[in-house]
């Protein structure tokens, strides 16, 4: 019994996922949008600071226009659907796989842009030379991954409260700043070249904040979900 | 008198906490002499805002059951006077700071965690404030509330052990474990805690039984 509630569950995420993407890909509104707001984004800080002596500027820098392009990017998964479409979905499938399936669509989203982001700020702005690349590769796919599962929570959080991006940001804030926190850790670590030993613990941290905030959403969505 | 007692306890130990704190001698500590006597002022009022707060925390997944008003009322006043008590640690701290550290606020880890978890409960009430309908605004604050609060806990317990922070108890910094030791200091801080928390759970049933008759009225 419960195989086959599990079965239909994963069936049901992987068709979310794919209309997610489908929808994506017939607009791209998300996608183009985002990745425009993050190479303005860049542009205007390379003409504001020219040259960037500083590795911790670097760092910082980078993590605020993700986090501002991550809220704008995620903010509009559940905000810009309309209530006959939420009250349709309803009808459909099981909260717990929207919920999984929204998380799924926004971390590949996340990713994606991220990736694209990095690639793009350390053409704009050199990477400072002792910096180990693969790790703060790995810093930024982690980051992008927790932006998407405590984002997508909130913003179905303050789409219920039926108040826009405001909220989203209120609400959003206080939550993502201790992830933040171990973000920046993590990312001046690898900045500063040290032994990626000295980083495992902060991978671990994050990875428990995201299981956690992970298994709180989906205890907490139905409830959300139902009207 | 049967149902009260709790609160004549409460009173009882404030009161002899706040005397005895300030009469009984103290073992001296290099750094920190004799603001060492903060601690029975400014660590209850954290104990007393965990209590709080997690106080809150029940009614919350109770109202998500349950879906009554009165369980809503509970949280919310539980919230307001867990941020009471989460500001007046803050302002302890910051009175000890300005003798121990030189300066009020001098961005030590400790100091902005705490900040910022007191931003998480601001951003409850902001969210509380923004809905209009009394059903969707129970269920709704219930799920951030709830889901705000494993974020309070990495943020006032795991990561102050991941920072160098010169709060006693922090880095090397003579602090809880040295002195805990001292009989006198336990003698006090003891019934401090205690004394505070019922304090604070007297404020909060005050607190909701003004909120519930404003709400029978309405």
């Amino acid at each position: 019994m419960i195989i086959f509630v599990a079965m239909q569950i994963a069936n049901q995420v992987k068709h979310l996922v794919k209309k997610e993407m489908l929808l994506e890909w017939r607009s791209k509104y998300a996608l183009n949008g985002v990745l425009l707001y993050v190479v303005s984004t860049v542009f205007v800080c390379f003409l504001s600071f020219i040259s960037m002596p500083e590795k911790l500027t670097w760092n910082a820098l980078f993590w605020i226009i993700m986090l501002f392009a991550s809220i704008n990017a995620i903010a509009k998964s559940f905000l810009q659907e309309s209530k006959g479409r939420h009250l349709y979905i309803y009808t459909l499938v099981s909260p717990t796989a929207l919920i999984i399936a929204k998380t799924i669509y926004n971390s590949l989203l996340m990713i994606a842009l991220t990736l694209i982001a990095l690639l793009f700020y350390c053409i704009v702005f050199p990477a400072p030379k002792e910096t180990d690349l693969p790790m703060y590769f790995v810093a930024a796919v982690l980051g992008s991954l927790s932006f998407a599962t405590v984002f997508t929570m909130v913003s179905a959080i303050a789409s219920k409260a039926g108040n826009g991006g405001m909220l989203m940001a209120i609400l959003s804030f206080p939550i993502i700043i201790p992830v933040l926190i171990v973000l920046i850790k993590l990312a001046k670590n690898a900045i500063d070249g040290l032994d990626r030993s000295v980083s495992l613990d902060d991978i671990g941290l994050l990875a428990v904040i995201n299981v956690m905030v992970m298994a709180v959403s989906l205890i907490l969505f139905p409830y959300l979900w139902r009207d | 008198m049967k149902k009260n007692w709790w609160k004549i306890l409460g009173a009882v130990l404030v009161l002899y906490s706040t005397i005895a704190g300030f009469l009984i001698g103290v073992p001296r500590l290099a750094i920190l002499h004799e603001s060492i006597r903060n601690l029975y002022f400014h660590v209850p009022m954290w104990f007393a805002m965990i209590v709080l707060f997690s106080n809150s925390i029940f009614y919350s997944v109770k109202s998500l059951s349950t879906q009554s008003e009165e369980d809503d009322l509970k949280a919310v006043e539980s919230v307001n006077a867990g941020v009471l008590f989460g500001i007046l640690g803050l302002l302890t701290g910051m009175v000890w700071a300005k003798f121990a550290w030189g300066e009020f606020w001098s961005f030590d880890p400790k100091q902005n965690f705490s900040a910022i978890s007191l931003l998480l409960y601001f951003a409850y009430l902001i969210l509380r404030n923004a809905i209009d309908e009394e059903q969707k605004r129970a269920k709704i604050s219930a799920i951030y509330n709830i889901f705000a609060f494993p974020m309070m806990i990495v943020l006032i317990f795991v990561l102050p052990r991941l920072k160098d922070s010169l709060h006693p108890g922090n880095g090397g910094n003579p602090g809880f474990n040295m002195y805990d030791l001292d009989s006198r200091m336990r003698m006090v801080f003891y019934p401090a805690c205690l004394g505070w928390i019922l304090i604070g759970y007297w404020v909060y049933t005050i607190r909701f039984r003004i909120s519930s008759l404003v709400y029978k009225q309405q």
